[in-house]
């Protein structure tokens, strides 16, 4: 992406809300889309991503603030004189038309006489150039969703949006179409607006993802910049695994802030990577790792020198292996925390970590992370009741 | 059946055709149906069928002499009648059509949780006789009824009069008395198809027609209607076909200058007493409809939707 594209915003969003009766279903946000760029609204149902999505488009009416589509201001458009296109959850395909003519729908509704040229490259582009006259209903769901892809993509909208659009694909179509879908935007170029609940989607596709949660962007950045560096419990727990242990600040060393947990756990977190209110003596924390930062030695290998100096060290119990090929997922119950999790890569296994076994865990200080103490250690989880469970 | 037809999950320890019994229980189910319609439809027609080419007289008995001009002379003496009965069905279906189409858009898509009532209040008059309901039109277009009376006032029997519909300042014993009569009492065989075909519509195909363009009248055009149609096409066939062969309206709402096709049947089989006649007219009633309905349904191609 070039510097002069990413200065001109494909989306702007300006405090805008949604309320439905008493339900405020998105909170006023401000979301700046970058004009070329695949965006990803993250979260789980009943988040306010999709509705946000249909501000966009114009098929819900914003209760307050505006939408910009580049520099125009669109709020007050209906959707059909928006230059932005949908490719639906349930895919909308018009029955009673072939594939041919749902991709000619927009073109023809704009005035276009000679639609076939681009219609037949559209198809040639999303693979389905033979199927041109086939009925929607006999098509797989894969080949539907193609569908609908092109038929959005031909308009070249300034926006595409994209509600859900592998959620009824089967898991190994949805990792294809993926990869598909991507390759396809970088193809056209569009800006794409992508709504999901499924975080390894995101993080596979999308350049920016805004993760919500409950009506309100929780954070917003590059998915290595979230998964490296979650702003909040929600953002940790929701984007993959992480263990979260609640620490208070006991004082610093160079650039590292001491922390002290449970069990007299001594743990150093870099101080740029903490964000508590403050960085005083006492204030409280919940450092966080990801599972696949921390080594696991066995507590005999520990005693003989096994664990560099300068790591950070939990002692622990065993208290489950589950092996899954590549790696292996440890369960570790610790004075800090019942359930650390640890996955390590099989490429030398330790016969004598089993469950029952006494361990250590270490892993670079840098890789702590720090978060508000005041957060929910649960929020993002599956345990987190409000936004755990997923629409069927 | 044969064992060609044996279904597929068979299990393996049987691979010869499945026991007798199995094999004819769809055609025991079919039973009750096939004698119903052995009894009620195919023998009565296969006698009115030889009965439309007997000649006699009631006094001394018909038989059958394979008089055809029984069907020419039906038709000469009363083509008035068959013209009549198509061209009042014709205009019934469309202001039934007119009438029924909004309604049941407005019940499919904006009605909320008022639909079921809806549904009931349209289906309600079946509650009362057609007879009474007929008659009941009758008060309504009677001549010192406030209806006439409105309708003078207004000049609106001077239009209708210069169209031809209506006679001196009078709505009862008219072709329009006739032609209202008609489409009220089918109107709900219009909409509760019409209903049922528009309620199956996605209404996430309306947004998605937005969504790519479309104003709010081409997305009635290009996607509403055309998923609707089997539904108009069921509805203009229920409300055309019993409303050409309807007599009551013709009988209770018209003059005898309205009498329509089922009327002259009616007054053959049960006053005159020229058995053959009406029975040729029946079937002359039953081909036309047949030739009519055929060449509306592959106009329509209702095949071609889903």
């Amino acid at each position: 992406m070039s510097a002069v594209a990413e200065q001109r915003a494909g989306v702007t969003l300006t405090g805008i809300s949604k309320e439905f009766g008493d339900v405020t279903a998105v909170h006023p946000l401000d979301l700046t889309v970058p004009r070329g760029s695949f965006f990803a609204l993250l979260g789980a149902s009943g988040c306010g991503k999709t509705t946000t999505l249909r501000m966009i488009a114009g098929l819900e009416q914003p209760t307050t603030g505006t939408v910009r589509l580049g520099d125009d201001d669109v709020t007050a458009l209906p959707p059909h004189r928006r230059k932005v296109n949908t490719v639906f959850q349930s895919y909308a395909l018009f029955p009673h038309l072939d594939v041919h003519d749902n991709v000619a729908f927009g073109l023809r509704r704009r005035g276009i006489r000679s639609v076939a040229k681009d219609v037949r490259e559209t198809l040639e582009l999303v693979e389905l150039g033979h199927l041109a006259r086939r009925k929607p209903h006999q098509l797989s769901g894969g080949q539907q969703q193609r569908v609908a892809l092109a038929r959005a993509i031909v308009n070249r909208p300034e926006v595409l949006l994209l509600d859900e659009p592998l959620g009824a694909l089967d898991l190994k179509l949805r990792r294809q179409m993926q990869l598909e879908l991507k390759r396809i935007q970088t193809e056209v170029g569009l800006t794409f607006v992508h709504v999901t609940h499924d975080q390894e989607e995101a993080m596979t596709m999308a350049d920016t993802i805004a993760v919500m949660n409950a009506g309100r962007v929780e954070q917003l950045g590059t998915p290595v910049d979230l998964y490296e560096d979650p702003a909040s419990s929600f953002v940790a727990n929701f984007l993959g695994q992480s263990n979260l242990i609640a620490a208070e600040i006991a004082g610093t060393a160079g650039a590292d802030l001491l922390l002290s947990a449970a069990g007299d756990v001594k743990l150093a977190l870099p101080a740029a990577r903490c964000r508590a209110r403050s960085t005083a003596v006492g204030t409280r924390v919940l450092a966080g790792m990801r599972p696949e930062k921390i080594s696991l030695a066995h507590r005999d290998a520990a005693v003989d020198g096994a664990v560099p100096d300068g790591r950070n060290r939990i002692p622990g119990t065993v208290v489950d292996a589950s092996f899954t090929g590549a790696a292996t997922q440890y369960l570790v119950d610790s004075p800090v925390c019942p359930e650390l999790s640890v996955f390590v890569q099989n490429v030398e296994r330790d016969p004598r970590l089993v469950p029952g076994a006494q361990v250590v865990l270490h892993w670079n200080p840098a890789h702590t992370f720090g978060l508000d103490g005041e957060e929910s250690l649960l929020a993002g989880t599956l345990e987190d009741a409000g936004t755990g469970e997923e629409a069927p | 059946m044969t064992a060609l037809a044996a279904p597929p999950e068979a299990t393996p320890e049987a691979p010869g055709p499945p026991p007798p019994r199995r094999r004819l229980t769809p055609y025991w189910l079919l039973l009750p149906a096939a004698l119903w319609l052995l009894v009620f439809f195919a023998a009565p027609l296969v006698y009115q069928a030889s009965t439309s080419v007997q000649s006699g007289s009631f006094e001394e008995g018909f038989e059958v002499t394979w008089r055809w001009a029984n069907y020419t002379e039906a038709l000469d003496t009363y083509a008035e009648h068959f013209a009549r009965s198509f061209g009042y069905a014709a205009a019934a279906t469309v202001l039934c059509l007119a009438i029924g189409y909004p309604l049941a858009y407005m019940i499919a898509f904006r009605a909320g949780r008022w639909r079921g009532v809806l549904l009931v209040l349209v289906i309600a008059p079946f509650f009362t006789s057609f007879l009474i309901r007929t008659l009941a039109w009758k008060t309504i277009l009677s001549d010192n009824g406030p209806l006439v009376g409105a309708l003078d006032t207004l000049h609106v029997l001077d239009v209708t009069a210069t169209l031809g519909l209506t006679t001196d300042d009078r709505l009862l014993a008219t072709p329009l008395a006739v032609v209202c009569g008609l489409t009220y009492n089918f109107l709900p065989f219009m909409i509760l198809p019409l209903y049922t075909s528009l309620e199956r519509v996605d209404p996430g195909l309306h947004e998605a027609a937005q969504d790519l363009y479309a104003r709010p009248l081409t997305v009635f055009r290009r996607v509403t209607l055309p998923l609707s149609m089997p539904g108009v096409v069921a509805g203009t066939l229920l409300t055309f076909i019993p409303a050409s062969g309807d007599y009551i309206n013709a009988q209770l709402l018209g003059s005898p200058k309205e009498q329509m096709v089922g009327n002259a049947i009616q007054k053959q089989f049960l006053n005159v007493l020229d058995y053959p006649t009406a029975a040729a007219m029946s079937f002359l009633l039953m081909a036309a409809i047949l030739i009519m309905v055929t060449v509306y349904i592959r106009r329509a191609g209702t095949e071609e939707l889903v």
